[in-house]
């Protein structure tokens, strides 16, 4: 069945913290799942747990159907790549690799093989002999990547592997971490708290917040139906637009709630899928999702940052502060008035006291 | 600042450099005078002129600091005492820094409920006045049948040597990046293994600083030499007392200044062979992966 199966898991110190409060996920085999979240949302502290490095509350860990909620991290059969990496600074990357395989009372002829295979995997060949304090950030990283791989494991940890990396190398590591799990099909659970890794890595994406998950799903779904209003404004960037309003109880549109009169559009399903009478809510548009146009909601630009391949805008509307995305260069000027339309359809409703989606 | 402007820069240079000199001179000359008197013959010395060159290299003194003069009323020199200093200082180092080592490992390492407590306990054991335990050590030992013998005085020396090796150990290796220790926990490796493996390898400077640090302790050690050795296993600093205190006619200055050397020779050549790992011991921030 399940590769991982995480049972209601639940973290408290002292009594009263609560680091995680009860969490449920899945993982399938072969699946690449990712865990983000802002720092302290409880991530780490779950892929702790899920190598045998921290112990939950109460619930239960499983890896391929089998209880491991107390088990040693060296009986799960598991890999895990740390942040800082955590090469062995006494080893050359040879030893590196070998030393779990070594420790698993691996015969040396077979650890030689499996060293000169990973080599290959990486392009580490030429680096076997150095010490870790002689290679690059890159190769650091993939020293541990290939000493995860070594072992062959049954699930593959990542804990933020790419934030010690300069911008550039983030974006090749990541091409090549992908490409790696393309290729072994290991099931895989990533902690980040970079959106853009969770979006390009994931199979699924669970979105945590102070130790509850808000969302588990594809990325996809994710990006097009956030589940709350926390996951609407943490994935993608810029940051999805929101635009505090009330439906009052007549109405057949949703009137915004610091420029009265301006008028939100809603279309059927949505109007049908709001409760009877009043409610407060939030109105969410991603800036890709808001055009410029002749007529509709006319504010003034007040930023314009180009990026090459398309530009944002800041627009001070009726409404607040707006930001758009718009492809190409912007050929207008600050302090200019614009007017904005957006498909009511592409527009996220939640609820303005309990954050859920309602539309 | 001094090095923008180069006129001040060398008068200033010559300055530091005369003071440096002085200071050098000021230290060293209680060496000269232990090293040229331990060359002189009495009659030299009793010319009274302490800074004068000896008249020639005359090792008579120091044959007799080591094999024949009288400590007590026994004439056999240092040569005993010595020996039992080495074989004395030996283990008590060697068991003291590697019980240290695994303390240091644990507490840094390996926290448990209650560690932290432990730990400022044995702080306790660094700063505490060692005149303190005299009564109740010797009480214990007496307990213990090792009274006035080499091994009750080994025992005391990695006793009161564990507070001072944990605690360089456990900051050392609280500089370790505890990531390596959960890898290495992943990779299957066990409280020992990741030990002997991985932490002992990073360990050599704070290995060598604690090794001369309580080779240098122990060996210049007086007061638990004076107070818990038994007539032949007094270490070398008992025999220097016995020795320097030892007078029949005349006061064999030479033969003091001697024997003071041969007292101290052995903390310098580890100081020299191990010298620079111990500044850098001392200066080595975490390892860097």
């Amino acid at each position: 069945m399940g590769a991982l199966s995480i049972r209601q898991v639940k973290k408290t110190y002292q009594g009263n913290v609560n680091i995680l409060k009860g969490i449920d996920i899945e993982v399938e085999a072969g699946e690449f799942l990712i865990l983000v979240g802002p720092s302290g949302c409880g991530k780490s502290t779950l892929l702790s747990m899920i190598a045998g490095l921290d112990t939950p509350t109460s619930g239960q860990i499983h890896i391929a159907d089998r209880d491991v909620t107390y088990a040693p991290s060296k009986d799960r059969d598991i890999a895990m790549v740390f942040q800082s990496y955590a090469l062995y600074p006494n080893m050359n990357v040879k030893q590196n690799i070998a030393f779990g395989l070594e420790m698993r009372k691996v015969p040396k002829g077979e650890r030689e093989e499996i060293v000169a295979r990973v080599a290959k995997m990486l392009q580490l060949e030429h680096l076997l002999d150095r010490k870790p304090g002689q290679l690059s950030g890159g190769q650091r990283q993939r020293v541990a990547m290939g000493r995860a791989l070594a072992r062959d494991p049954k699930l593959f940890l990542f804990d933020e592997p790419l934030s010690n990396l300069d911008a550039k190398l983030r974006v090749e590591m990541r091409a090549e971490i992908k490409l790696l799990h393309q290729r072994t099909k290991t099931t895989t659970v990533y902690v980040t708290h970079d959106q853009v890794e969770a979006m390009t890595l994931g199979d699924r994406i669970a979105v945590m917040k102070e130790g509850q998950v808000q969302q588990l799903g594809t990325p996809e779904d994710i990006y097009a139906r956030p589940a709350t209003r926390f996951v609407a404004e943490f994935i993608g960037s810029p940051a999805m637009n929101m635009i505090e309003a009330q439906r009052t109880a007549d109405g057949q549109s949703v009137h915004a709630a610091n420029a009265s009169g301006i008028d939100l559009p809603l279309t059927e399903t949505q109007r049908n899928a709001l409760p009877k009478g009043h409610v407060e809510l939030t109105y969410g548009l991603r800036p890709e999702d808001v055009s410029l146009a002749d007529n509709g909601l006319p504010g003034v630009l007040t930023i314009i940052e180009p990026t090459g391949p398309e530009t944002y805008a800041t627009v001070d509307t009726g409404v607040g502060k707006l930001t758009i995305r718009i492809p190409g260069a912007l050929r207008r000027s600050v302090g200019e008035t614009v007017h904005l339309q957006w498909d009511a359809q592409k527009a996220h409703l939640f609820d303005a006291g309990t954050e859920m989606r309602l539309a | 600042m001094s090095s923008t402007q180069p006129r001040s820069f060398t008068f200033q240079r010559l300055l530091l450099w005369t003071v440096l000199a002085l200071f050098a001179v000021y230290f060293l000359t209680p060496l000269y005078v232990m090293l040229s008197t331990s060359l002189k013959d009495m009659d030299q010395v009793r010319g009274g002129n302490l800074l004068a060159l000896p008249h020639g290299l005359n090792f008579e003194a120091w044959a007799k600091a080591w094999g024949t003069a009288c400590t007590g009323i026994e004439c056999n020199g240092l040569k005993p005492f010595f020996m039992n200093s080495l074989m004395m200082v030996l283990p008590a180092v060697a068991v003291s820094t590697a019980i240290g080592a695994v303390n240091g490992y644990v507490l840094a390492k390996w926290t448990f409920r209650g560690s932290e407590t432990m730990f400022a306990f044995l702080l306790f054991g660094v700063f505490m006045p060692l005149q303190v335990v005299l009564l109740p050590m010797s009480q214990v030992l007496g307990w213990m049948g090792l009274a006035s013998s080499i091994w009750g005085l080994m025992l005391v020396h990695i006793v009161c040597g564990i507070p001072s090796t944990t605690l360089f150990f456990r900051n050392y290796y609280v500089g370790l990046p505890q990531e390596l220790v959960k890898a290495a926990m992943l990779d299957g490796a066990s409280f020992w293994q990741i030990f002997f493996r991985i932490v002992l390898p990073l360990s050599t400077p704070i290995l060598v600083v604690t090794l001369i640090w309580q080779f240098t302790n122990v060996w210049n050690d007086f007061l638990f030499g004076v107070v818990f050795s038994g007539a032949d296993s007094k270490p070398i600093t008992v025999g220097l007392n016995n020795l320097a205190n030892t007078s029949s006619t005349v006061k064999e200055y030479n033969v003091d200044m001697a024997a003071a050397l041969i007292a101290a020779l052995p903390t310098l050549f580890v100081y020299v062979v191990a010298g620079k790992y111990f500044v850098r011991g001392l200066t080595a921030g975490a390892v860097k992966g």
